[in-house]
């Protein structure tokens, strides 16, 4: 992992490894969207409705996927110090918050014709809202801390590691509390749902991560490009300004 | 009593708004970088 703590090689490696993410992701993830939309069966007891899945399953995922990218990135960085790690925070916390953002906007069309009611506040729905509050407190706090003492801050990174404890309380919501929300369809190994629902939603989900991964690493070239942009200005500012004292 | 929906309205509003999202987070984040790079080329250049 240290390998990659190198930018130049990190950029090195971005430069063909961003173009693909999204390109490929882009292409399968609208594949999917359109077989779902379009050839995969209305489900017997939801109807046309359970069409919105490949979306809103996708996004679920994303928005938790972005905030334990920010844990694994706050934890390498404390730890490691590993150059890139706050970076890498950084530019999870976006795509994170549009994904769980698309996933409470989808989630509300599907649960009123499905449920009768745009919102409850039952544990899965409310501890979803909480993760997007989350996402906006720590890109206030990344933003206010990197303005005030520059990269050293450790402030987002603690903040991004007490807040991963709300993704196990998303994922087990469901079954530690009485919900609206179903239980989960799919666990590791094991799925409720036929083929002709669960291979369109596979698919779909790979390509949203391969967008996730894509727009990560698009953003991480963004703010690497900033800092070496800022910090050669200021070796010039430096350079250029007259040396105090001197005769 | 329930009114009766049109189930398509739903899927459709769901799928404009997720897909119009993300194709705007894409392109936003693929802007910034360029922006930034050419920031730092120019920045190189001076």
């Amino acid at each position: 992992m240290h390998g990659f703590a190198n930018p130049a090689r990190f950029l090195r490696i971005a430069r063909w490894l961003m173009p693909l993410c999204l390109g490929v992701g882009l292409v399968t993830a609208g594949a999917a969207l359109a077989w779902g939309l379009f050839v995969a069966p209305a489900e017997r007891l939801q109807g046309e409705t359970v069409r919105i899945v490949y979306l809103h399953v996708p996004a679920a995922w994303l928005g938790m996927a972005g905030w334990i990218g920010i844990a694994a990135a706050s934890f390498t960085e404390l730890v490691w110090r590993h150059p890139l790690a706050g970076i890498a925070a950084r530019a999870c916390a976006v795509p994170g918050a549009v994904f769980t953002a698309v996933c409470l906007v989808t989630g509300s069309l599907w649960g009123r014709p499905a449920w009768g009611t745009w919102w409850v506040w039952d544990g899965r729905l409310t501890s979803m809202l909480v993760l997007l509050f989350l996402y906006f407190g720590w890109m206030a706090l990344s933003q206010a801390s990197e303005a005030a003492n520059g990269a050293e801050n450790k402030a987002p990174a603690i903040f991004g590691l007490v807040g991963a404890v709300n993704i196990p309380i998303i994922h087990y919501s469901v079954i530690w509390w009485n919900s609206q929300h179903q239980a989960p369809s799919i666990t590791i190994g094991k799925s409720a749902m036929a083929g002709s629902f669960l291979w369109p939603l596979l698919i779909a989900t790979l390509g949203f991560t391969l967008i996730f991964a894509g727009v990560v690493l698009a953003r991480m070239r963004g703010i690497l490009a900033d800092q070496q942009a800022e910090a050669r200005l200021r070796r010039k500012v430096l350079a250029d300004a007259p040396i105090e004292g001197a005769f | 009593m329930r009114e009766a929906m049109d189930p398509w309205t739903f899927v459709i509003a769901a799928y404009a708004i997720g897909i119009g999202a993300t194709l705007a987070m894409v392109a936003w984040s693929l802007l910034t970088m360029l922006r930034a790079e050419k920031r730092r080329d120019e920045a190189r250049k001076r």
